[in-house]
């Protein structure tokens, strides 16, 4: 039987696969998803960073809220760091997140190195944000990662026709006066904050693939944006509650990459049904 | 005389769908437009001769030969690219590297072959622009560049997607007067053209495709009004 | 009281060695990637190559490189072929493709990598994540004379041989395939219009690619790999508009800043008094990132008092 404890975890995890893929399906539609690969990892420095200053102030070692709260300010460091590579004209896209995920990566490494010699025992935890853990969640945890996702939700149900309509014909979005650049800033505020309640459970590294195989799985077997953001949620869900359950049961698998493979399984039966 | 260039019974499609049917035509020596709508096939037509895309059937002979034997004599023009305008590589630098096959592939360009090189620019007009990086360079001085490149392989065929396509008058005047100097030497020059202009005043034959040969001869057998209408489905106005 | 030159040899020069044939080797290679504007494979196959190594580690229960290069090349061929099979029956674009590609690889390795735990001791999570430089040593070094022992030299860390192997192989291949590289990175379709075989030279550059990224993972982990191949090269791209430069100033950038993060995690301040030893890969990792800063600025700089832009010759 179930504890009351892994229920709520469960269940934050299902919150957050449905976050992700729903989010993911409007990312996919721009060609953005990869920048979740980018923001994923460069949160990694700011984690860290976050949990050297709270332990320097004698605060809660194990308070998951400033951990997040690093992390979506190093995320965002990236995507300026991102922004200010392509800008220059001569960077590609694809090679300015290679770029950003890895040096941010590196920075976050060297700060795990700083933080493991330091007497403060919390920062044992904090590996567990790059491959995630469902196991180490508390309950207070679980409802604040999955209370994020579900406002991610929500913003995309208030906003869900101008981002419809900026998925399907920017050019057309424009020409009806539609904020075009103010709706992407949005898009990527979404992508920034799924990717960052998804670090305690999925982690930094695999955030992205629960980003992309969700909605990749719904867009082949759905016609309209509606079912396609539903089965997304669905199989979103599905996978965080099983790569949980799975990882909760064996301690040694890491739940992102459970999870992964959760979400690829779903995957696999949508190009099955696809092609029957 | 064989023909400089023949396909036979060549069949194209992409993903199901014809983009060539049983196409047969033997060009003649001189200059020559392939012309018709959008999706006639008429890029398709070179591609599937060169290799670059798989064709269902048919076959594409050189100077009587296949490909493989006589590549040496073929020099392909692609359409203005896809090729990366930011790639450190100067004007001469690109022209220089049609001539691959004749030189070692380690160490610095032989002299012989950059020598060929700047000549080749020489004749489109650019030789103080060799060593500029190209995506310095303007729209027409990019499409000269590849038309050097294609000079400096010293074929007897060229096959060129649409040179004139979105350049300048002048650039336009320069790339004809090249093309009659190639023409004066003996070379044979297959041309997609991108519209109906300058065919009577430059060209000496035309194959008009409409996914098949509508219309194929000297320019003025073949480039009338009615195969004009047969291959743009009858569009008024067009001339 | 062991001499201070000793003490370098046996802890410190292994890791500095392996460091600057790691970053050199990806630095060199980059290039191509960044050039072909194919970033995105130096990320899909460093991550990919992780089951493939495992694999050949659990199976072969051997601790020599041979099995776990091989498993490497595996996955990399294996994963280009499926991102291939993705884009065709899931109609996906080739950046969800790789992403979702190299994220299911990458997890089945980690999955794969716990599950074979018993017998791969010596490749753990730990690895993967942050490199191990570190327990890279040479014990058997006494001094400078042993950099001439056949003896003392075979008992060098086994990660410094498949390093050097590749290095010579990857350096060698360019030297020799300089011209053809250079045009298949800039106009794949002209050159195969020259009857060149397009696929099979991108396939053999790939699959250094992945031997790289197989011999440099064991010293600085997998996402480290991808900061090798992708910093210089970019560093480079913003700096110079010529080939030559590029390639070479890729491969020289990134054995220097593989140098200087070992240097500057461990001896120096070590020299200094300091007790701390930061980890080395992640250092060089922070420094080439802080490299493509820094050139962003300088090519900032460089172009605005004399704005560039594309002069009509009097005769155009």
């Amino acid at each position: 039987m179930i504890g009351h404890n892994t229920l709520i975890v469960l269940l934050g995890c299902a919150a957050l696969g449905a976050a992700s893929g729903v989010v993911g399906a409007f990312a996919l539609l721009r060609g953005r998803a990869l920048v979740a690969d980018a923001i994923g990892h460069a949160a990694l420095p700011g984690v860290v960073a976050a949990s050297l200053i709270v332990a320097a102030f004698g605060g809660p070692a194990r308070s998951l809220a400033p951990l997040l709260l690093g992390a979506a300010l190093s995320g965002w460091l990236g995507l300026l760091a991102l922004r200010a590579l392509t800008a220059s004209g001569r960077i590609r896209q694809d090679a300015a997140i290679g770029v950003v995920l890895s040096a941010f990566y590196a920075l976050g490494t060297v700060g795990l190195s700083i933080a493991q010699a330091m007497p403060n025992a919390a920062q044992a935890g904090l590996s567990h944000f790059i491959l995630g853990q469902a196991a180490t969640l508390t309950e207070s945890d679980a409802m604040l990662a999955g209370g994020l996702a579900l406002a991610c939700i929500g913003v995309v149900a208030v906003l869900f026709q101008p981002l419809r309509a900026l998925c399907f014909d920017e050019a057309f979005a424009r020409s009806q006066g539609l904020p075009v650049r103010w709706l992407d800033l949005v898009l990527l505020a979404l992508l920034l904050a799924v990717c960052v309640a998804g670090l305690p459970a999925v982690g930094l590294l695999l955030v992205v693939a629960l980003l992309i195989v969700p909605a990749a799985a719904a867009r082949l077997v759905t016609q309209g944006l509606p079912a396609m953001l539903a089965l997304a949620a669905a199989l979103g869900a599905a996978a965080g509650a099983a790569g949980a359950l799975i990882s909760t049961r064996f301690e040694n698998v890491p739940t992102g990459a459970a999870v992964v493979l959760a979400g690829l399984v779903g995957f696999g039966a949508a190009v099955a049904w696809s092609r029957r | 005389m064989t023909s400089p260039f023949s396909v036979e019974g060549l069949n194209v499609s992409y993903g199901g769908r014809p983009a060539l049917t049983d196409v047969s035509w033997a060009a003649s020596p001189g200059l020559t437009a392939i012309l018709g709508p959008n999706g006639a096939g008429k890029s398709t037509l070179l591609k599937a001769a060169l290799g670059l895309i798989p064709s269902d059937s048919g076959q594409a002979r050189f100077f009587g030969e296949g490909l493989d034997q006589a590549r040496s004599r073929v020099a392909y023009l692609p359409q203005r690219a896809s090729v990366d305008w930011d790639f450190p590589a100067s004007a001469l630098d690109v022209v220089a590297m049609a001539r691959l096959p004749h030189m070692r592939w380690w160490g610095s360009v032989p002299r012989a072959e950059r020598e060929t090189a700047r000549a080749a620019l020489n004749s489109v007009g650019l030789a103080e622009l060799a060593e500029r990086q190209i995506g310095r360079l303007s729209g027409g001085q990019q499409q000269r560049v590849f038309l050097a490149r294609a000079l400096a392989q010293k074929a007897d065929l060229f096959l060129m997607d649409e040179p004139l396509a979105a350049v300048d008058a002048v650039t336009e005047q320069t790339i004809l007067a090249v093309l009659h100097k190639l023409v004066d030497e003996g070379k044979t020059v297959l041309m997609v053209h991108h519209d109906l202009s300058l065919i009577t005043a430059h060209f000496d034959h035309v194959l008009i495709l409409a996914r098949q040969v509508v219309a194929a001869g000297l320019v003025a057998e073949a480039f009338t009004d009615a195969s004009i209408a047969a291959a743009f489905g009858g569009l008024p106005g067009r001339a | 009281m062991v001499p201070p030159m000793t003490d370098f040899m046996r802890l410190d020069l292994p890791a500095l060695l392996a460091a600057i044939l790691a970053g050199g080797t990806c630095g060199l290679l980059g290039s191509f990637l960044v050039l072909r504007r194919e970033s995105l494979l130096g990320d899909a196959l460093s991550h990919a190559i992780l089951p493939g190594i495992v694999v050949g580690f659990a199976l072969t229960g051997l601790r020599s490189a041979g099995p776990m290069l091989l498993g490497a090349l595996g996955a990399a061929l294996l994963a280009t072929l499926a991102i291939g099979w993705v884009k065709r029956l899931a109609r996906l674009e080739t950046g969800a493709a790789t992403g979702l590609v190299f994220t299911g690889f990458f997890a089945t390795g980690l999955v794969l990598l716990e599950v074979t735990g018993a017998r791969s001791a010596d490749l753990d999570v730990d690895c993967v994540l942050f490199g191990q430089l570190e327990t890279l040593v040479w014990l058997e070094a006494t001094g400078l004379p042993s950099l001439f022992d056949p003896a003392a030299l075979a008992a060098l860390p086994r990660q410094l041989g498949l390093l050097a192997a590749v290095a010579a192989v990857a350096g060698l291949a360019v030297a020799v395939f300089w011209r053809p590289l250079q045009l298949i990175a800039f106009d794949p379709e002209f050159a195969a219009s020259l009857g060149m075989r397009v696929g099979r030279w991108e396939l053999g550059l790939n699959l250094l690619i992945a031997a790289a990224a197989v011999a440099a993972f064991e010293s600085v982990g997998s996402i480290l790999v991808v900061a090798m191949l992708v910093c210089p090269a970019v560093a480079l791209r913003l700096m110079t508009d010529r080939y030559r430069v590029q390639v070479l100033g890729g491969a020289v950038l990134g054995a220097v800043l593989g140098a200087l993060g070992v240097l500057l995690a461990g001896p120096v301040p070590a020299a200094l008094g300091f007790s701390l030893s930061l980890n080395a890969a992640g250092l060089i990792g922070t420094l080439a990132g802080l490299t493509v800063a820094l050139c962003l600025v300088v090519r900032a700089m460089r172009l605005s008092p004399a704005r560039l832009a594309p002069a009509e010759s009097p005769q155009t």
